[in-house]
């Protein structure tokens, strides 16, 4: 009996990642941003939300490897004068956060409506898919200026800021649920003619126990791969609500609202405040989109028909 | 069709048809002004037979006839669009899921493919517990891995491999798990659906003794589906033969050998290559066979049957039994045509 | 050097990450213009890769290490791609078990044989479709000019490996091999097809290699058998002999396990176990750990084909 961990090490799927210096390298790459996001409270210089640590005085201080730049602040510092590379620690997190969420409920919503599609057709399906049209059709930055701009009028200005977090992964994770719905969909399709569905169901099994514990299962290598582009695209779409100023409010940055907050001052000489965590936000964007691609060629090998 | 005893599985005028038109637009027609026309296969037409405590009833025909869909349509998978289905005298074809429950301990199958009938993400051990614990919920843990380990090693799989997953397994050793789930609730039915088409010879003969002891050993009676007629000649106590989901024959399996009596079957039978003999002159069929969505009127055999007469496309023939229980539905054997 | 086709000493190996595996493992064989010869055995036991290698149509981690293939006088074993095409599809052509492999669904019939023909020949369009035609009436294609005009997916199973054997004999080839060509049709096909291609043999003097699991067709179309396990040919012979005095303790048991041989209801003489696979095939002979008469000597040393009775060759020590 071979244990889980040899049979890993044995696996097609660590071979062809040990192959792939692409893959390999936006590992390693993530696995620095996962940890720095997470790291971020200790390992940060200074703590930005915090109004007492900021001195307006320190304000526009360019990065330490140019003229007046301070070995105190290594990437400078921002217009209210808090420290960049702690800002941009600070702001990864929330971004994070804000896209493992919002793909949480995306996944959530999508896997149970499009399991239910799938599985059971005819009417149920018709109907469902025609939601996920009708949501599909409306560009989802709409929906969610639209979402965002009810709840601020609703809540309050104020009372959004403390709110900001839970309603943006809210307004992001209900505005692409159609994606993981008709991918798993697809699948599920594929898979409920297979002989052992038909097995479960002379068993006597009832549908609740077939759809979410033997076709589920078999369906969920294809959301996978979604699920790590859908991260990117979540993070991308809370920066760019932000950057609309529907998202985080300047006080607790996320990289979106960095780079709005920066551009004001791109003009003015001051490009590090904007350009930074713009690069910052797409060296993240893009190594998770590497590995989603990775992921996705690995996951349908050519396999040899006689 | 008539009998003295109950049989234990009785298929009355059983009906099924597809419906596979689609959408609105799929089904919007212009010729002959603008209407909506459904396409139905019409997979299973009218069947009856019955099968005996004990005995083994082999389903032939070529693929597409309709016998994956009557199996399907025995256990309840599908519901009949006409016709009556009765397991030991109870009529089965109308219950709910809950009041299917009792039969499903008692009639069990076991499929083709031996590479998707087993779930790829579950051990042996979760295959097999899974219909235990869910018809037995007062069964304990150690009860329910010696009833596994029983029947394992009555299909021939060492029990130690329990907690493997069917990709560690062979075609052979998959297709003997799927019989032990298949007989894990201690069934009197089986119903076998090509159990042994997808596998090689020397596996194909080693599956064929397993099926052949079990059924001695746990009195259980089969419905064997197969396409391959030496199988069927092999293991069968009576056949059925299909055509385009239409019953020609049934009878017992060394009058059907030895004495076929519909065309179909003649034809069907002149074909099976047989190791060692040369080639005896087979019995070439007209035409092409017709799809399930259009039947030829008639007898659905008549644009390719050799003997065919006028009566043949207008009439569809009826069953009608000959003295030796044999059944056949030909109008031509029914008036005595010649034929050789 | 007498044959058409003269296979010798055959080693076909995989390259995989784990290191080269053999596929084919010193196969020899030769085949008479006309001749008719049946190459079975199990899945897996390397009778398509037998056929892909004469024509060098082995995909990629695949190659020929070792042996020679001769055909019509010619060593071709080693023929770089562009002048291989001269003799695939040429002078040997090849029917595969799924006819859609040949065929593409977008194109017509008629558009698809008479391109085949115009890349292989320098004739005109009106000419290429007159052999077309020809050739549709050969394979006895019900309504040849109709089929012409019409797309793959309109026609039955049956009639599609019709429209292949028609193609592949297009070039007015040496040799067919054919790749398991009945194992998706009904038997009533089947024995059709089979009848076909026996047939042609015999009337266009063309050699066929059948390739196939099925004892029961080899047995009625063909003149001489190769059985082959674990990459090996085990038994060679003629056909009415191999099936009926078979030597191989292999193709004993594979004969026994045929349900037909053994009155009904009786228990089939299986052969126990199953074939090794490629990448820990045992020492010595590759089926000693199911064999009934293996001895010692059988573990160490590998038998190799040799003649035993009645003109068969088989691989067994102890025969
Ligand atoms: N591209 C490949 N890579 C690795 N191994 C291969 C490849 N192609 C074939 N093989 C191996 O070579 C062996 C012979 O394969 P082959 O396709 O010739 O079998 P076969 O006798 O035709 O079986 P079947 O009856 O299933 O068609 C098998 O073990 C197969 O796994
Ligand atoms: N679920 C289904 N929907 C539509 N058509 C079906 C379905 N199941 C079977 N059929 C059709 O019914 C006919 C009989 O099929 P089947 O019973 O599977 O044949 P067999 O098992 O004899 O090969 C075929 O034409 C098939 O395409
Ligand atoms: S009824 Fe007529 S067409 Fe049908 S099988 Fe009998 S003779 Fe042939
Ligand atoms: S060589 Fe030995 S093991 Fe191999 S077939 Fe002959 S007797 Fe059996
Ligand atoms: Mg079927
Ligand atoms: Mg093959």
């Amino acid at each position: 009996m071979k244990t889980k961990l040899q049979q890993f090490k044995e696996s097609y799927f660590l071979y062809s990642f040990r192959r792939d210096m692409v893959a390999m390298a936006s590992f390693v790459v993530l696995v620095i941003f996962l940890g720095i996001a997470f790291a971020a409270p200790w390992i940060s210089p200074m703590n930005p939300y915090d109004s007492a640590n900021i001195d307006i005085m320190n304000s526009e201080i360019p990065p330490m490897w140019m003229d007046g730049g301070s070995k105190e602040f290594p990437l400078g510092t921002d217009n209210q004068g808090r420290d960049m590379l702690s800002t941009m620690f600070y702001g990864l997190r929330t971004s994070i956060i804000i896209g493992l969420g919002a793909v949480a409920i995306q996944a959530a919503i999508g896997i149970v409506l499009g399991l239910m599609a799938g599985y059971l057709g005819g009417k149920t399906d018709a109907i469902l898919m025609r939601l996920a049209d009708i949501q599909f059709s409306f560009p989802y930055l709409m929906v969610a200026i639209f979402m965002s701009a009810i709840f601020q009028v609703v809540f309050g200005a104020g009372s959004f800021e403390q709110l900001a977090i839970p309603l943006l992964t809210i307004i992001i994770g209900l505005s692409n649920w159609p994606m993981f719905a008709r991918t798993i969909r697809a699948s599920v399709m594929g898979e409920k003619n297979k002989e052992y569905v038909e097995a479960a169901r002379v068993i006597g099994l009832p549908q609740r126990i077939i759809m979410f514990r033997h076709i589920l299962p078999n369906a969920l290598t294809s959301v996978m791969v979604i699920s790590t582009i859908q991260v990117a695209n979540a993070v991308m779409s809370e920066a760019a609500l932000s950057f609309l100023g529907l998202g985080m409010p300047v006080t607790k940055p996320s990289l979106g609202s960095l780079i709005r907050a920066g551009q004001e001052y791109f003009f003015s000489g001051s490009w590090w405040i904007t350009v930074l965590p713009g690069l910052w936000l797409v060296l993240f964007v893009l190594v998770i989109n590497l590995l989603g691609d990775w992921l996705r060629d690995v996951l349908n090998p050519k396999l040899y028909k006689g | 069709m008539t009998t003295n005893h109950t049989p234990l599985l009785r298929v009355q005028d059983v009906v099924k048809h597809f419906d596979i038109s689609g959408g609105f637009l799929d089904q919007l027609r212009f010729k002959g002004g603008i209407h909506l026309e459904k396409t139905t296969v019409k997979a299973v037409n009218n069947v009856s037979l019955f099968v005996n405590k004990g005995e083994t009833l082999s389903v032939v025909g070529e693929s597409g006839c309709g016998k994956s869909t009557l199996a399907r349509l025995i256990l309840g998978l599908y519901r009949p669009n006409s016709g009556k289905i009765f397991y030991d005298g109870q009529r089965i074809d109308t219950l709910t899921h809950e009041q299917w429950l009792p039969y499903r301990r008692k009639m069990q199958m076991i499929f083709q493919d031996p590479y998707a009938s087993l779930n790829p993400r579950k051990t042996v051990r979760q295959t097999l517990e899974e219909p235990l614990r869910f018809h037995n919920p007062k069964m304990t843990a150690q009860e329910a891995r010696d009833k596994v380990d029983f029947v394992m090693e009555q299909v021939g799989v060492d029990p130690a491999w329990i907690a493997r997953h069917p990709h560690e397994f062979s075609g052979g050793q998959r297709q003997r798990i799927s019989i032990a789930r298949g007989l894990i609730l201690d069934p009197d039915f089986i119903v076998a659906d090509e159990p042994v088409s997808a596998l090689d010879v020397s596996i194909q003969a080693q599956i064929l003794n397993l099926l052949m002891d079990l059924r001695e050993k746990h009195d259980l009676t089969y419905l064997f589906i197969t396409h391959d007629l030496s199988v069927v000649h092999h293991i069968s106590s009576r056949v059925a033969v299909l055509y385009l989901g239409t019953l020609c024959e049934l009878a017992s399996a060394n009058d059907l050998f030895n004495e076929p009596r519909h065309p179909y079957t003649r034809a069907l039978l002149s074909a099976i290559p047989k190791v060692g003999e040369k080639k005896a002159k087979h019995i070439k069929l007209k035409g092409e066979v017709p799809t399930p969505v259009k039947l030829p009127s008639g007898c659905v055999f008549h644009n390719r049957c050799v003997y065919a007469r006028e009566r043949c496309k207008k009439e569809f023939p009826r069953l009608i039994e000959l003295s030796n229980s044999t059944f056949v539905s030909c109008h031509g054997v029914e008036e005595g045509w010649p034929m050789d | 050097m007498s044959s058409l086709l003269e296979v010798r000493d055959l080693e076909v190996k995989f390259g995989l990450r784990s290191g080269d595996i053999t596929a084919i493992d010193g196969v020899s064989f030769e085949l008479d213009p006309g001749e008719r010869m049946g190459l079975v055995g199990e899945s897996g036991a390397g009778k398509s890769v037998t056929g892909f290698a004469i024509i060098n149509l082995i995909s990629k981690p695949g190659y020929i290490s070792r042996g020679s293939i001769h055909f019509e006088g010619k060593e071709i074993s080693a023929y770089p791609p562009d002048k291989m095409r001269t003799i695939r599809g040429n002078r040997i052509s090849m029917i595969f078990q799924d006819p859609m492999m040949t065929l593409n669904p977008v194109y017509t019939i008629g558009f698809q044989m008479i391109e085949t023909l115009k890349a292989h020949r320098d004739i005109s369009k009106s000419q290429a479709r007159a052999i077309a035609l020809e050739k549709l009436k050969l394979v006895q294609m019900p309504s040849p000019e109709k089929r012409l005009a019409q797309y793959p997916h309109e026609l039955s199973g049956g009639m599609r490996q019709r429209i292949i054997i028609a193609i592949s004999l297009l070039a007015d080839p040496a040799i067919i091999i054919a790749d398991e060509p009945t194992t998706a049709l009904d038997v009533t096909i089947q024995a059709e097809i089979m009848d076909l291609l026996q047939e042609l043999c015999e009337n266009e003097k063309m050699g066929l290699m059948l390739i196939t699991h099925d004892l029961g067709v080899v047995s009625q179309v063909t003149e001489k058998i190769a059985v082959m396990y674990a990459g090996k040919i085990i038994e060679y012979g003629p056909t009415e002999t191999v099936v009926h005095h078979p030597v191989h303790p292999y193709t004993i048991g594979l004969i026994g396990s045929i349900p037909g041989s053994i009155e009904p209801g009786k228990d089939l003489r299986q052969i126990p176990g199953m074939m090794p696979t490629l990448t820990n095939i045992p020492p010595g002979c590759a089926f000693n750990p199911r064999c009934e008469l293996a001895a010692d000597i059988c573990t160490r040393q590998t038998p190799v084909l040799e003649e035993k009775q009645n003109g068969i060759m088989a691989a067994c020590h102890m025969k």
